[in-house]
C-alpha cells in the first residue's frame, strides 16, 4: 500500500476519531458522574444538527458561527432534561432513568420523522471544497477546523473538570455524594450542570460536523453506537479513555474503509467493541468500578 | 442556645426511628450522644444535616429555625458534620479534599485555612498530593476532620470520630477533639466509646430505641450505677 493512500486515510480516521471523541466525552461525563446510560445521545446530537441545519437554511448563520448560539441553547436544553424531566421521572431508580432517555429518545427521533422526512439534507458552504495541502495529503478545510477545534473543546472540558473549584465538585459527586452533599454541595444542581455540559457537547459537534456531514432523523444512531464503543473502549467515564478511544475508532474504521471498501469500514469498530468486552471490560483506561 | 432540638421525630419511610428527642448544645460545649448500634445516632446528625427530612418537631440554629432547610444552607449556617466512615473524596488528593471543605465558603480565607489545619494534623501536609483513597483509616479520619474544619464549622458534629482506630489513635483523636474544642469550637459528639467520651464531654446524652433515655454533665453520668452496667460493664 503506498503512502499516497495511507496517509489520508490516517488524516481522515483522526479527524472523525476527533468528533467521536468529542460525543463520546459527553456521554462519559454523564455516565461517570450521574451513573447513567444516556439513551437520548444520538437523538440530541440529530436535533442539535438540525438546529444547525435550519439555522444555516433559514437565517443564514455558518454552522461555525453558529457554535456560540447553539452550545448555550444545548447546555440550557440539557440541564431542564436532568433538573425538569428525569429527576423527576427517575425517583433514583437506574432503571427508571435508562428507561426516560429511551423514551425520549424514540419520541425524538419520531418528532424528526414527522416533522422533517426522512430526506437526507446537506447545507452548502463556501469553503466546503477547500483544502490544506500539507505535502503528503490534503486536508478538506471543514475537517481540519472539526479535528482542531473537537481537540481544543476536549482541553477546555478536560481543564474545567481537572483543575477548577466546579470540576472539584463534580469529581466529588460522581464519587460520594453523600460526603459531598455534607460538604453544602448542591448535588442535583451538579447532575444538572455536567447533563447540561453532555449535552452541550453534542451542539458543537453538530456545529463541526455539518459543512461536511449530513443530517437525518436517523443519523445519530450511527454516532451513539461507536460513542457506545468508545466510551466502552475507553473505560466507562474515564475522560482521557474516551479522547484516545475515539481517536483509535476513526483510525480503525478509516482503515477498515481501505481494506475492506468503505461501507464495511465500520465492522472493525465493532468487532473493537467485542473483542474489548470478551478481554478488557474494564477498558483501556478503566479504574476499579466506582 | 447555638443547637436546640424539640421534640424531633424521623426515620426512613414507615420507620419511626428518632422518637420525639429534645436537646440543646450551648457555645463552646462538647456535648456528647451516646448509644449502642442501631439506635438512631446517624439518624440524628442526618437529620440535623438535613439529608433526612423530619416527621416532627423543630431544629433551631442559632435562634434561626432549619427545620425545612437543605443541606447546603445548613452548611452555610456552620453546621457541620464529620460523617460515619468519613466518606472522603477517594480519588481527589488530599488538597483536593480540603479545598472541597470551604466549597460554601469562598477562597477568602481558603489558603489559611488549609495552613492552619496542616499544622494541626501534619500527617496530612506529608500525604497533600495523595488520593485520599490511598490514606489509612487514621489518616482518613484526620482528612474527614480537617474538610469539615475547612467549612469553618460553629458547631462541628463527629459521627463515631474514633471507629476502627488502634487504641493508641483513638486516644489520639480524643486529644484532639479536646484540644479543638479548647480554641473555642462547638462539638456534638455521637460515640460509642462511653468511657473516653465521657472524659472529654461537658454534658451527654444517651439515647436508646429513639429516646433519650438519660442525660447530665459528664461527671453525673459516669457515676450513674445504671449506665455504668450497661455501657461500661461496671
Ligand atoms: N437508609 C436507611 N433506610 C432504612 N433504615 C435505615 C437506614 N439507615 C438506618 N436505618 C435504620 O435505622 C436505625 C438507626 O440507624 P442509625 O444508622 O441511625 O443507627 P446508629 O445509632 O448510627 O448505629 P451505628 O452505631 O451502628 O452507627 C437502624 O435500625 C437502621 O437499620
Ligand atoms: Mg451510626
Amino acid at each position: 500500500m503506498t503512502a499516497s493512500l495511507l496517509v489520508p486515510a490516517l488524516v481522515n480516521g483522526l479527524t472523525t476519531g476527533a468528533i467521536y471523541a468529542l460525543v463520546a466525552l459527553g456521554l462519559t461525563l454523564i455516565y461517570g458522574v450521574l451513573h447513567i446510560i444516556n439513551f437520548a445521545h444520538g437523538s440530541l446530537l440529530m436535533v442539535a444538527l438540525y438546529g444547525v441545519y435550519f439555522l444555516n437554511t433559514g437565517l443564514g448563520i455558518d454552522p461555525y458561527l453558529a457554535l456560540p448560539i447553539a452550545v448555550p441553547a444545548f447546555f440550557i436544553l440539557g440541564y431542564f432534561l436532568q433538573r425538569g424531566v428525569i429527576e423527576h421521572t427517575a425517583h433514583g431508580r437506574d432503571q427508571n432513568i435508562l428507561l426516560v432517555t429511551l423514551g425520549l429518545s424514540i419520541i425524538l427521533d419520531n418528532l424528526a420523522l414527522y416533522f422533517w422526512r426522512s430526506d437526507t439534507r446537506t447545507i452548502d458552504v463556501p469553503y466546503g471544497f477547500d483544502v490544506i495541502d500539507i505535502g503528503v495529503a490534503l486536508i478538506p478545510v471543514p475537517r481540519a477546523v472539526a479535528f482542531g477545534a473537537a481537540l481544543g473543546i476536549a482541553a477546555l472540558l478536560w481543564f474545567l473538570i481537572g483543575r477548577t473549584d466546579l470540576g472539584r465538585a463534580i469529581r466529588a459527586v460522581a464519587r460520594e455524594r453523600q460526603g459531598a452533599r455534607l460538604m453544602g454541595i448542591d448535588v442535583e444542581h451538579i447532575y444538572g450542570l455536567c447533563f447540561g455540559i453532555g449535552t452541550a457537547t453534542l451542539a458543537a459537534a453538530a456545529c463541526l460536523l455539518l459543512p461536511s456531514f449530513y443530517v437525518t432523523p436517523q443519523v445519530g444512531h450511527a454516532f451513539v453506537l461507536v460513542a457506545f464503543t468508545t466510551v466502552v473502549l475507553g473505560g466507562m467515564g474515564s475522560f482521557t479513555g474516551a479522547l484516545v478511544g475515539g481517536l483509535i475508532l476513526g483510525l480503525v474504521e478509516s482503515a477498515g474503509g481501505l481494506i475492506l471498501g468503505e461501507s464495511l469500514g465500520q465492522i472493525g469498530i465493532f468487532i473493537i467493541f467485542i473483542l474489548v468486552l470478551l478481554f478488557r471490560p474494564t477498558g483501556l483506561f478503566g479504574g476499579k468500578p466506582a | 442556645m447555638l443547637l436546640e432540638v424539640r421534640d424531633l421525630e424521623a426515620g426512613y419511610g414507615e420507620v419511626t426511628v428518632l422518637r420525639g428527642l429534645s436537646m440543646t448544645v450551648a457555645s463552646g460545649e462538647i456535648v456528647a450522644v451516646l448509644g449502642a448500634n442501631g439506635v438512631g445516632k446517624s439518624t440524628l446528625n442526618n437529620t440535623l444535616s438535613a439529608l433526612i427530612r423530619p416527621t416532627g418537631g423543630q431544629i433551631l440554629f442559632d435562634g434561626t429555625d432549619i427545620t425545612a432547610a437543605r443541606p447546603a444552607q445548613v452548611v452555610s449556617a456552620g453546621l457541620i458534620q464529620v460523617p460515619e466512615g468519613r466518606r472522603v473524596f477517594p480519588d481527589l488528593s488530599v488538597r483536593e479534599n480540603l479545598l472541597l471543605g470551604s466549597y460554601r465558603r469562598g477562597r477568602a480565607r481558603r489558603d489559611a485555612n488549609v495552613e492552619r489545619i496542616c499544622t494541626v494534623f501534619p500527617r496530612l501536609r506529608e500525604r497533600f498530593g495523595q488520593a485520599a483513597g490511598t490514606l489509612s483509616g487514621g489518616e482518613q479520619q484526620m482528612l474527614a476532620i480537617g474538610r469539615g474544619l475547612m467549612a469553618e464549622p460553629r458547631l462541628l458534629i463527629l459521627d463515631e470520630p474514633s471507629l476502627g482506630l488502634s487504641p493508641l489513635l483513638v486516644e489520639e483523636m480524643f486529644a484532639l477533639i479536646g484540644a479543638i474544642n479548647a480554641e473555642g469550637l462547638s462539638i456534638l459528639l455521637v460515640e460509642q466509646n462511653v468511657a473516653q467520651t465521657l472524659e472529654i464531654a461537658h454534658r451527654a446524652y444517651v439515647l436508646e430505641q429513639g429516646r433519650f433515655v438519660m442525660a447530665g454533665p459528664s461527671a453525673e453520668l459516669a457515676d450513674d450505677p445504671g449506665l455504668r452496667r450497661s455501657y461500661l460493664g461496671l
